[in-house]
């Protein structure tokens, strides 16, 4: 770790000042994701400006939809009762996500800024884009398992690891945030960037700018979230898939998908939406969308197997969203969004 | 010898002291000016370091000195062999690259300099200012295409372990065998990871005008360290004192891989203070010690009737290029049924990569698991119950050495294990049971371990107020070893358990070997009842020569100890307390030592534990999850000290099998060899959501012959079979054969 500046904020206005003057400076919040990343040598920052302090810690009813404070942390999100009522996905996402441990520190602004698990990202002396432009990428042609399928390109194939900002990129949340500037609005889905050739930006938030709240914006259907990983809890998703689906009747009058685990943002299928609008849902259907979906996929050496795994999943995401199926435990818990569930005897044979 | 005590499920005695954070680990000691050391590694895994400028560091603020290579203390080569190990060559333990002696890099992460400060984030942060510039030659990363590769011919130098063994004729018993099975196992490279980290806090004094190390060290070796120290630096042995009351874990590290200590000895001595390096998580690595990779070739040869004719084990596994370690593949192959013809091979390359050294099964855990799938197969193949396949082929003498077994009971373990799972109510079709949208499936597979006892002394004071002391250097990894000793300490002594302590951990007392093997119960054990016992003959003596004592007078052997008096065995009234005796003679305590060790019996018989596990797994196949439904086991390890801990140590054991068949793995990058994998959240371990409810029974038949305890080791068997019997329970379910571990959702999706 190199040695930094830390600065309580005691003001929104202040902390954004405090960075956007400060080369080097970044926001803190929790300092699960931030904290680590330091002890690894992957960031330096010249200051911390803690932010959790700030009285960004609401959830509020807002224009028919939610609004939550950026302060607020992971667990409190995931069991707000509005929430995990009517915006199911999320609390999937959240409960399926770290630990508990984590998810009471996290903050809901740190996690979806939370960066890259590329093992070559954290690792100081292998090339890294995203960690030191210019330096390479290391991941391609190396152990590439848990690298993108979707808009990677020569610079970098990293993918995103966060669950919630997948539910949240199906849901069109939007981030209000206070830069420099001012205020601003971002749709959640032009959160994240691609690679391109400056992987080292994840976000187009600019230096100093503060995400103050998330919005999720007035929904009356479906929404659901499932996770595939190498172990039942506690780990990032290989592949992951938030479904969000309005009725109209019997027909899907709208549907919004995004996938975890494929790409450097949370991978949005419009080609798959656009098939599902206006269709009787039918699992035929449904396998068609998932072949749309991953249509364009460009698997590197060791991750050609998220394309099987990634069109099963979405299958059965939609399955279970439109009810054609049971979800797998109580909708808005971590049992709802756990492929293969946990080990030990199934309490209610199905 | 009562039994009060052994054989209770006694709460661990250093329970409290754990939950509360009293137990002092390594890296807690508190030494009175401390400094703190950061090493710094390389960044390649093969070539030289050209250059290392460390001006930045040694200018850093609280930098106290930067040891390279350049001007690092000397330091003499790891011995050949230290008491019955081989060290050095093909086969040996360790690494014999000693640390900062050279420009020459053989693995990513090797140690390439020491920082060192006043303060730990001083020492940490100037590491990162070191720059090194290395000349660069392409690293040999794979088994296959390695230039040096060998045939070691015995594990850790020990005769009765050849590597490369043909008993009767498997090539052409192969070739005639009617049904035969040939296939290749590969298993990934995995780490310990215990949650303790490496950490060692070094501290030189002169002690009569000469030089006076005490190590404070992560180790579950102490008189190997303590020698290893000894001839790496120069010095008597007795001038090197090594401390370590509690370990947060091994599973075969910390015991045989010395560049840590040595490291921080080096630094101690170079600042003239005591210094701590505690080593990072990603430098375990690096560091730590690890299970190579194997790639294993099974061939197998049966007639129809599941009589297996002819058994061929080839292992291809790897090492760095400093060290001989071979996972050691063939263990059950070698002893595990009745075959007339068994031959097995083990291939060593020598990579650049890090050392590897034992982990908890060495050899039995993946070889285990390639034999016990290949049986699987086998059964498959002859259309036979699997466990059924085994009793045709159940050894009734050890095949390879001919000897009886000193006790084998694991027919009823199968036929325990089979009643637990519900064996007989499955349907044995493959791809034929369904729950909802997963796939259920049984499998089964036997395991077993070798019954190893070594020598150990120990030391027995009963102090004037009735309490008593017994101590020996061994070591305490979580496994309940101060538990269990003082267990049997206590029955000995024949005192209530309260009134015994037992004291390990520090190289000054008794001596005892390194924990592994599974060897610790069955060799502390006995010490430390002869210790006990003549502890209680000098008391016997005492009161016999005391006028005023009862048993004045009293032929010793007419003495007996029990419930804390000596008394008359003809007449247990006349008799008196221990405390009385010595406090008349105005004594504070008697003091005794014993040693213990096996005799001929280890000749006469082969000692093995045996164990039968059963699982049941459900499988989603659309994303190539799989989880573990049940795990039952039953085990024939001789007489439990402890019930308690014993289940502990079993169950850790099969949640360590759960881990290595369906999530642990290490990936090192193909081009530079730098650990791709390194820290806790992307190498899994399993959490309790993978872990299921295990049902664990044991026959607790005493072992006749491995000592009066009866007691075999249980350190390492629950981690054999757990694989295998989740793999063959993979195929119940699906019908696909998955031949390569971890069991990774890929895996399923490929096939
Ligand atoms: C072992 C482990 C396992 C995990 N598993 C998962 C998982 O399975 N799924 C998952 O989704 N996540 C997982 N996580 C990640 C975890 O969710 C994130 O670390 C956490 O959400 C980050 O939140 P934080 O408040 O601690 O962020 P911090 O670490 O404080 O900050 C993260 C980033 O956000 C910036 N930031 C923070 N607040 C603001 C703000 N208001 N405005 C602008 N920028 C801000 C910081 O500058 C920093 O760059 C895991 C983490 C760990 C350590």
């Amino acid at each position: 770790m190199h040695p930094f500046q830390y600065q309580r904020a005691d003001s929104a206005d202040q902390a954004v000042a405090a960075v956007a003057k400060t080369p080097g400076a970044t926001f803190i919040a929790g300092g699960t994701s931030h904290v680590d990343l330091m002890k690894e040598d992957v960031h330096h920052p010249s200051l911390l400006v803690d932010v959790s302090a700030l009285p960004l810690k609401q959830i509020a009813a807002f224009e028919g939809g939610v609004r939550i404070g950026a302060g607020v942390s992971n667990t409190a999100a995931a069991y707000h009762p509005d929430i995990q009522a009517k915006y199911a996905a999320v609390s999937e996402a959240l409960l399926a996500g770290a630990s508990v441990q984590i998810r009471n520190m996290a903050s809901m602004a740190g996690n979806p800024l939370q960066r890259t698990r590329c093992p070559y990202f954290r690792d100081p002396a292998q090339a890294c884009n995203k960690r030191e432009p210019g330096s390479g990428c290391a991941a391609i042609g190396g152990y590439n398992h848990v690298h993108a399928l979707f808009g990677a390109s020569a610079a970098c194939v990293a993918t995103h690891p966060s669950d919630l900002a997948v539910a949240l990129a199906a849901l069109d949340a939007r981030v209000q945030t206070l830069g420099p500037r001012g205020p601003r609005t971002i749709a959640f889905p032009e959160l994240h960037r691609l690679p391109g050739n400056t992987p080292h930006l994840d976000t187009v938030l600019e230096h100093g700018e503060l995400i103050t709240a998330i919005d999720l914006p007035a929904f009356a259907g479906r929404s659901h979230y499932l996770k595939v990983r190498e172990r039942a809890s506690y780990a990032y998703a290989l592949v992951s898939c938030a479904v969000a689906l309005e009725m109209d009747g019997p027909t899907i009058r709208r549907a919004r998908v995004a996938l975890g685990g494929v790409a450097h943002k949370p991978w949005r299928v419009g080609p798959a939406e656009a098939l599902l609008a206006g269709q009787l849902p039918t699992e035929q259907l449904f396998q068609a969308a998932a072949k749309a979906a991953f249509a364009d996929a460009q698997p590197l050496e060791h991750n050609a197997y998220k394309i099987p795994m990634g069109r099963n999943l979405l299958v059965r995401a939609l399955l279970e969203t439109s009810g054609l199926q049971p979800l797998q435990g109580p909708a808005g818990t971590a049992f709802a969004a756990s492929v293969g569930g946990v080990a030990g005897q199934l309490a209610t044979p199905r | 010898m009562t039994t009060q005590a052994t054989g209770k499920p006694l709460d661990r005695v250093d329970g409290r002291l754990k939950v509360t954070g009293a137990a002092r680990f390594t890296a807690e000691w508190d030494v009175p000016n401390l400094a703190y050391g950061a090493v710094v590694s390389s960044a390649i895994a093969h070539g030289a370091v050209r250059s290392l400028d460390v001006s930045a560091a040694r200018k850093a603020p609280g930098v106290l000195a930067v040891l390279t290579y350049e001007n690092a203390p000397r330091l003499q080569p790891i011995p050949e062999k230290i008491g019955e190990t081989q060290f050095r060559g093909e086969g040996g333990i360790t690494e014999t690259l000693q640390p900062l002696q050279t420009a020459a890099i053989e693995y990513a992460g090797q140690p390439l300099a020491v920082v060192v400060a006043d303060t730990h984030e001083r020492a940490r942060y100037a590491a990162t200012l070191v720059r090194v510039a290395y000349e660069e030659r392409p690293p040999q990363l794979a088994m296959a295409a390695a230039r040096r590769k060998t045939l070691p011919e015995m594990f850790l130098g020990n005769n009765k372990e050849k590597l490369q063994v043909t008993v009767g004729e498997p090539k052409s018993a192969l070739a005639a065998a009617p049904v035969k099975v040939e296939q290749v196992y590969e298993s990934a490279i995995t780490h310990h990871n215990p949650i303790e980290q490496l950490a060692t806090i070094a501290r030189w004094e002169k002690r009569g005008g000469a030089d006076f190390l005490t190590l404070y060290d992560t180790t579950r070796g102490l008189e190997v360290l303590q020698e290893v120290m000894a001839t790496s630096l120069g010095l008597p042995k007795e001038s090197v004192h090594v401390i370590c009351p509690f370990i947060g874990g091994a599973f075969g590290a910390k015991g045989w891989l010395y560049a840590p200590p040595l490291l921080t000895a080096m630094a101690a001595r170079a600042v003239g203070r005591p210094v701590k390096i505690e080593w990072r998580r990603q430098d375990m690595f690096a560091v730590a010690g690890q299970r190579a990779a194997t790639r294993q070739t099974l061939a197998l040869g049966a007639t129809r009737d599941g009589n297996i004719t002819a058994l061929q084990h080839n292992t291809q596994t790897h090492s760095s290029l400093s060290s001989g370690f071979t996972e050691p593949c063939a263990r059950l192959t070698r002893m595990l049924y009745a075959v007339p013809n068994i031959g097995f091979v083990h291939q060593l390359s020598h990579l650049h990569l890090p050392s590897p050294c034992p982990m908890r099964g060495p050899g039995e855990t993946v070889g285990g698991w390639a034999l016990e799938c290949a049986i699987d197969e086998l059964a498959t193949e002859l259309n036979l119950d699997p466990v059924e396949l085994r009793l045709r082929n159940y050894a009734e003498k050890n095949p390879e050495t001919g000897k009886p077994w000193s006790s084998k009971n694991l027919r009823q373990c199968y036929a325990r294990g089979k009643a637990l799972i519900g064996w007989d109510a499955r349907n044995p079709q493959p791809r034929s049971m369904r729950e909802g949208t997963q796939l259920i499936g049984y499998g089964m597979a036997t395991t077993m371990y070798p019954a190893g006892r070594r020598e150990a002394q120990a030391r027995a004071t009963i102090f004037a107020d009735g309490r008593a002391l017994v101590q020996s250097a061994t070591h305490e990894l979580g496994n309940g070893a101060y538990t269990i000793f003082r267990q049997i300490s206590a029955d000995a002594l024949s005192l209530p358990v309260e009134r015994v302590r037992f004291e390990l951990g520090d190289s000054a007392l008794p001596s005892a070997p390194t924990t592994g093997g599974s060897t610790t119960t069955a060799t502390v054990g006995p010490a430390a009842q002869a210790a006990a016992r003549a502890a209680l003959e000098a008391l016997k003596n005492l009161a016999i020569s005391d006028p005023a004592s009862p048993l004045s007078g009293a032929a010793p052997t007419a003495i007996e100890a029990r419930e804390g008096r000596l008394a008359l065995k003809a007449n247990p009234a006349r008799g008196e307390e221990y405390g009385a005796i010595l406090r008349r003679a105005k004594l504070p305590s008697v003091v005794a030592t014993g040693g213990a060790k096996p005799g001929e019996e280890k000749e006469k018989y082969s000692f093995y534990s045996f164990g039968a596990v059963f699982a049941q797994v459900r499988v989603d196949e659309a994303s190539g999850s799989i989880r573990v439904a049940r795990l039952c086991a039953v085990y024939d390890v001789g007489r439990l000290m402890n019930p308690k801990t014993a289940h502990s140590q079993i169950i850790g054991g099969m949640a360590m099998g759960v881990g290595a068949t369906l999530m642990e793995a290490t990936h090192y990058d193909p081009r530079n060899g730098r650990a791709v994998v390194r820290n806790l959240a992307d190498y899994h371990v399993p959490s309790c959501a993978d872990t299921p409810d295990m049902q664990v029974e044991w026959l607790n038949i005493p072992d006749p012959h491995i000592s009066e305890l009866g007691a075999r080791g249980i350190g390492e068997i629950g981690c054999v079979g757990t694989p295998a019997a989740i793999t063959n329970a993979v195929f119940h379910a699906t019908g696909q054969r998955l031949r390569s571990l971890p069991l990774t959702p890929d895996k399923l999706m490929r096939a």
